[in-house]
């Protein structure tokens, strides 16, 4: 994964907003392509997308707050998602998520203090043969039992 | 204008093309049921309170946001009808945090008259509140998300109409909630504390901080001298609280009431707009004069002073260096008064009766303190005078009429005036126009400032040789049209500006008494309360012109020498500063 860009340089962000800010309801794609590159949208960033875009703060944040999948806290070096679709949800994605919990004392939503892990429940990732299935990042771990978190915590 | 034709519960209507059913039942004393709906600001269906049946269509549809169209056939009142505006009502309400007995809107709140009008008597869906955030660290205005219905009124108003627009939607779903962004409080936001979601909302979500409290400690401490001014526009708006038909003016009874509540002296704000005139007049000639920054704005709204500063610092020079007449009072109480009467303004408590919820914030303000000590220290609403009133269980329609203390309580119709927008402008040139023309000039109704629109102009010839070119705007939307055309250099040759943080004037400011929304559709209470203020002035006021005023003529003779003189720099004006919109 590409380096992320720190919130403090936001000539990134502004070339993001003036490359989009022509097209009707570009709001989404600013926000998309804001958050690949730095990872999250923090206040600076949405702050600055709502000036460049001469809009109200309020609306750029309803907006991000709308939808899941932008994150307005960092999220941490390593990602675990925990698939809450059906098919893992009914092969025992619950009991995962509290035992991750338990090890990192963390809430779903959560990152870790020092900034190494975060915690998510995601949607339907599609390996509903393997369920219960973990990603950490990139890695996908399925057909859990609950004796499997700590390994695979362990390991990053 | 095109017209179509339809048909309302059984009864023929002809209506212009686009009128909304809701508009139209209206008109042939149909009510249809609405929470989320204000007019010309919240038109979005979100409610669903307003469902009617079309005969034909599958779907109830909600006629707040449905044009008539020719031929349709609407019903009001079916069982389908009743059904599914009762449901909706109940899945409201079962999220509502309902303690009607101990909220502030009890009475004069539209969810709780829908139940009762409904005929609600049990809510079905028990289930798990989603807000519950209490929010009061602002000085002027308390959010209660228990409360909050999500109807977006006050992200309307405070978004289209006064933009500054920090109050949103957040979240989706049943978490989804109306506040300020990253969960901040409205006080680190950029708030003008202008409180017009206050009176826009159906519901108790939004109040002012009350200072009922500390206003019953200080009348209670036998050490202390309370005194108290009130508003020019308070008495064109606290009759409603006591069923007085909106408009009257009901000034003589205030001040008996303001008696028997224990007040030490009862005096009038009007008396410190009066001193604003000379002192404000002063500086406009004299900036006129002396090539100084023009055009000059007024200083008055504690809103629009907050709203500059957070938004067009770089402006700051144009306004006047004046006080607002609230703080003018206070000031010359704990100097003048304090001074003649013996007493330490340490022991003076100068309570001010507003129609405005920022005004308790402008109290506080560092750059407003006469040598640390504040010119005045609790500010009431016209809302909560009416309930300490009812409070002291004084019957307010059975009191004598009575007048103010003398001195700083007397005023002119030019200070009246001043709680409608426009009315500093007239009362400023009344008084300009005397000076220079050296002579008592009778046609003084500057009709042209008048009313309610939200931009006016007017070019005034108020001596052979000088025409002054004035500007009138009131409400943060037309405000911001204001800076931007300041900005743009289009108003270099502007005199004089009158900026007015809430729509109207003070007439509808954020602390007046609280109208529903259904009685919004008919009466524009703008031009209602305004009516009051202008009957004063031509009918009731000795004088009409600031200068005249015998109070205003023995402060100067006895005490501050000379508008813009020593004494009224140390005392009566301040310079303002840019303030951060997110802290
Ligand atoms: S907001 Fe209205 S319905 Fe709700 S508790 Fe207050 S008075 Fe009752
Ligand atoms: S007080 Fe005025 S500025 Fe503040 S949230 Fe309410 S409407 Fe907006
Ligand atoms: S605070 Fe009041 S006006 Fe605003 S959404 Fe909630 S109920 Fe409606
Ligand atoms: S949907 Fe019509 S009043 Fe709310």
């Amino acid at each position: 994964m590409a380096e992320l860009i720190p919130v403090e340089n936001l000539d990134v962000v502004k070339a993001i907003v003036a490359e989009h800010r022509e097209v009707p309801g570009c709001l989404m794609q600013i926000l998309q392509e804001t958050q690949e590159k730095y990872g999250y949208l923090p206040l600076e960033l949405q702050g600055t997308i709502a000036d460049e875009l001469g809009m109200p703060l309020t609306e750029v944040y309803g907006v991000a707050t709308f939808y899941s999948q932008f994150n307005l806290t960092p999220k941490g070096k390593f990602k675990i998602g925990i698939c809450l679709g059906t098919a893992c949800y009914v092969r025992g994605a619950q009991p995962i998520i509290d035992k991750v919990n338990s090890i990192l004392g963390t809430q779903v939503g959560d990152t870790t203090e020092d900034g190494k892990w975060s915690v998510d429940a995601t949607r339907c990732i599609g390996a509903c043969g393997l369920a219960p299935v973990l990603t950490v990042n990139e890695d996908v771990y399925g057909r859990l039992v609950l004796d499997d978190i700590a390994g695979i915590i362990e390991k990053y | 204008m095109k017209e179509v034709t339809f048909k309302i519960n059984g009864q023929e209507m002809t209506v212009p093309e686009g009128t909304t059913i809701l508009e139209a039942a209206r008109q042939c004393n149909i009510d249809i049921p609405t929470l989320c709906y204000l007019k010309d600001v919240n038109e979005i269906g979100a409610c669903r309170m307003c469902l009617v049946e079309i005969a034909g269509a599958r779907a109830l549809q909600a006629a707040c946001v449905y044009p008539v169209a020719n031929g349709i056939e609407v019903l009001t009142n079916t069982p389908n009808v009743r059904e599914a505006r009762r449901v909706n009502l109940e899945l409201i309400l079962s999220n509502h945090n309902r303690e009607c007995t101990t909220c502030i809107r009890s009475e004069n709140c539209e969810l709780q008259t829908l139940a009762t009008d409904l005929g609600v008597s049990e809510v079905p869906f028990e289930g798990e509140v989603s807000g519950t955030l209490v929010d009061d660290k602002s000085d002027s205005i308390v959010r209660d998300e228990s409360k909050c219905i999500l109807c977006k009124r006050c992200v309307a108003v405070c978004g289209d109409v006064q933009n500054v627009a920090v109050l949103g939607s957040v979240g989706r779903g049943f978490t989804s909630q109306v506040q300020p962004v990253f969960g901040r409080s409205l006080a680190d936001v950029g708030c003008i504390r202008c409180g017009q979601c206050i009176v826009n909302c159906p519901v108790g979500a939004l109040k002012e901080k009350s200072s009922i409290q500390e206003v019953w400690d200080a009348i209670a401490d036998p050490t202390k001298t309370v005194i108290v001014e009130t508003a020019p526009a308070v008495r064109a708006s606290l009759g409603e609280e006591f069923g007085y038909p909106m408009g009257t003016p009901v000034t003589d009874q205030m001040a008996a009431a303001l008696r028997r509540l224990g007040f030490d002296k009862v005096f009038d704000t009007g008396f410190g707009a009066d001193v604003t005139i000379m002192e404000e007049g002063t500086e406009l000639l004299g900036r006129v004069t002396n090539g100084g920054v023009l055009p000059m704005i007024t200083s008055c709204s504690p809103g629009w002073i907050s709203y500059i500063e957070t938004n067009y610092p770089e402006f700051l020079p144009h306004l006047s260096t004046c006080k607002s007449p609230q703080q003018i009072t206070g000031a010359l109480l704990k100097s003048h008064y304090a001074e003649t009467n013996g007493i330490d303004p340490k022991d003076m408590v100068v309570v001010s009766v507003m129609p405005c919820t920022a005004k308790k914030y402008e109290l506080k303000r560092e750059e407003l303190k006469v040598d640390g000590i504040p010119d005045v220290d609790i500010s009431i609403t016209t809302r909560e005078l009416a309930r300490m009133i009812k409070e002291a269980r004084i019957m307010f329609d059975q009191l004598p009429k009575e007048e103010f203390d003398d001195y700083y309580g007397e005023y002119t119709g030019a200070a009246v005036i001043f709680g409608a927008t426009g009315g500093v402008m007239e009362a400023a040139v009344r008084t300009l126009a005397d000076i220079l023309n050296k002579k008592d000039i009778q046609a003084i109704d500057y009709e042209m400032v008048r009313g309610v629109q939200g931009i006016k102009t007017a070019t005034v010839d108020v001596t052979p040789d000088l025409a002054v070119k004035l500007l009138v705007a009131s409400g943060g939307s037309n405000i911001e049209k204001v800076m931007q055309q300041l900005k743009a250099g289009e108003l270099a040759d502007t005199h004089f500006i009158e900026l007015m943080g809430c729509p109207g004037g003070c007439v509808n400011g954020g602390g007046q008494s609280i109208v529903p929304a259904k009685d919004k559709m008919d009466i524009d209470i703008r031009a209602e309360r305004a009516k009051a203020l202008y009957v004063s002035d031509a009918k009731i006021t000795k004088y009409r012109k600031s200068h005249q005023s015998p109070a205003v003529i023995r402060i100067y003779d006895e005490y501050l020498g000379e508008p813009n003189g020593h004494k009224s720099h140390h005392l009566l004006h301040t310079t303002y500063s840019q303030k951060p919109k997110l802290v």
